[in-house]
């Protein structure tokens, strides 16, 4: 496992309630730079809003949140958009503007960025050509987002995410309700982006074998496609929430080895040379 | 009983909380002209069918039933000044919100509710807008200088059918509907016709945007939204012509 970098997120006992229902339970981890977290859990255990209160989108009940080091818990609204000018997400079902094309969709962080307000258009339009030409969908540009495939439009969405190549990335559930070939499409990205441009990612899935292929495989530039990493591995940490509650923080070995009833419902032994 | 009061007054604060920064946002900067000019695009000239349909039967109707009565005393020639009265006081304004906010504050509560469910709004905050400046502020301002505008076409559309029924059911002069109609007019009527729509107008579309960005509930929410924002629309356009009603009767009993 590679050294531990700088610490970028920390939840500190983060519990959030949304009127009675408890959504997070005390909740204390830490990313550092470097690291790609798999947040496992079953529907309603706490994962999407887990990445929204790191994202300052839901104001923690209690507890704390850092973001390099920052307290960004009781910043104001205002405040929070520079704070999340450090983080690209992509959102459960894509989220992107029915009434943009695919290319406005694109640039949308770097028009609205304080960061990039004094970028020159024609640097952008390459930035966006960059960030889809990434995702392979660089002839899509004028687009609408009706027009594409659901697998197009999350691949849109990671483009939009990374544009503004924030050093932390957050990916909810990538491959919910996509066909195989296509989830391992947009898992492929995901291990691209961490491989080339080294970010740091919270990847929230149900699927073990999406965490088993981030965990296990590396992107080779040369070829284009995965190849099995080596004895080094690569810094993926495994998380596992029930309940609003986390229950397992830890390396795949010790997730594979866990006895705990709910844990091992999540973990099938796959093959770990399927990709 | 407390608890029952608690869920009613956080939705009133709620409201509040909203239309404070969006009116707040209109002083501040970023400002979204393009969004501004396409809401008043869709607002209003989108509406000026609806209205002129429902302004040119408002005004007929009511030459037809105010032209009989006057007809038993003699004065059918003072239904343009009848017509015109009511409509740039009253009519005019209400219908015309109304059916603004049947067609608007409904279609802005789908619209951000659809946003609001698939996770759009949520996008927006993560990419460095805030929602309320960027969908509810032009919302607001394209409806505050539309509905005016659509109101006085409302009016003048209303008058001409007026007109056409004078003309044909009761053989009335067009230089006597016109002058008549025209004189009856003073500036607190022309004033209370044109404050009832802009103040209106805050109904449509703080309702629509309000509802729009509560939605929950997937798809079924977004219909639910679209009904509580067309009804509390609606019904706050009839509560506001009152009070403003109000204050011209007093104000005018007075001059």
């Amino acid at each position: 496992m590679a050294d531990a970098g700088e610490s970028l997120l920390r939840f500190e006992n983060v519990t959030v309630d949304f009127g009675d229902v408890r959504a997070l339970d005390n909740v204390s981890f830490e990313v550092r730079q470097g690291e790609t977290r798999i947040i496992l859990g079953a529907a309603g255990s706490g994962k999407t809003v887990l990445l929204k209160t790191a994202m300052g989108l839901n104001p923690p009940s209690q507890g704390r949140v850092f973001l390099s080091g920052d307290d960004i818990t009781k910043k104001a609204e205002a405040e929070l958009f520079d704070v999340r000018s450090k983080m690209g997400m992509l959102f459960q079902e894509s989220a992107l503007f029915d009434s943009m094309t695919v290319a406005q969709n694109v640039a949308y962080p770097l028009i609205n960025q304080k960061a990039f307000h004094a970028m020159p258009r024609d640097k952008m339009v390459e930035s966006v050509r960059d960030s889809l030409r990434f995702v392979e969908l660089e002839q899509t540009m004028e687009k609408y987002p009706s027009e594409l495939s659901g697998g197009m439009r999350r691949r849109v969405a990671i483009a939009r995410a990374v544009v503004a190549k924030p050093p932390l990335l957050f990916y909810d559930s990538p491959t919910a309700g996509l066909d195989p070939i296509t989830a391992h499409t947009i898992m492929a990205l995901i291990i691209k982006e961490r491989d080339v441009d080294n970010t740091t990612a919270l990847v929230v899935t149900y699927r073990y074998q999406d965490g088993n292929l981030v965990a296990n495989f590396r992107y080779n530039s040369g070829s284009g496609r995965l190849d099995q990493a080596g004895t080094s591995g690569t810094n993926t940490i495994f998380m596992v929430l029930r309940e609003g509650r986390l229950i397992f923080e830890g390396g795949q070995a010790e997730l594979e080895a866990s006895s705990d009833p709910y844990i091992t419902k999540f973990v099938k032994r796959p093959e770990k040379n399927a990709a | 009983m407390l608890d029952k009061l608690k869920g009613p007054i956080q939705e009133i604060q709620e409201f509040y909380q909203l239309t404070g920064r969006a009116l707040r946002n209109v002083a501040r900067k970023p400002h979204y002209v393009d969004d501004i000019i396409l809401q008043m695009d869709s607002i209003g000239v989108g509406s000026i069918p609806i209205v002129l349909l429902v302004g040119i039967f408002t005004g007929a109707v009511m030459a037809l039933q105010l032209g009989r009565e006057l007809q038993q005393y003699g004065q059918t020639g003072r239904t343009g000044q009848a017509v015109s009265i009511i409509l740039v006081r009253e009519l005019g304004p209400v219908l015309t919100s109304v059916m603004v906010a049947g067609r608007n504050a409904s279609g802005i509560a789908s619209e951000l509710g659809s946003m609001k469910v698939t996770e759009q709004i949520d996008a927006m905050r993560a990419l460095g807008t805030d929602p309320i400046q960027k969908l509810v502020t032009p919302r607001v301002i394209a409806t505050a200088i539309m509905l005016p505008c659509l109101t006085v076409i409302g009016d003048l559309i209303g008058m001409a059918g007026g007109f056409v029924v004078g003309k044909y059911f009761y053989d009335l002069k067009a230089v006597q509907y016109w002058s008549l109609a025209w004189r009856a007019l003073g500036w607190s009527d022309v004033g209370q016709g044109l404050l009832k729509p802009f103040i209106m107008s805050f109904s449509v579309s703080l309702f629509g945007c309000y509802f729009g960005l509560k939605t929950t509930g997937g798809t079924q929410g977004v219909g639910r939204a679209t009904t509580q924002a067309m009804v509390w629309a609606s019904v706050f356009i009839f509560v506001l012509d009152f009070f403003v009603g109000l204050i011209f009767v007093n104000g005018g009993a007075t001059v």
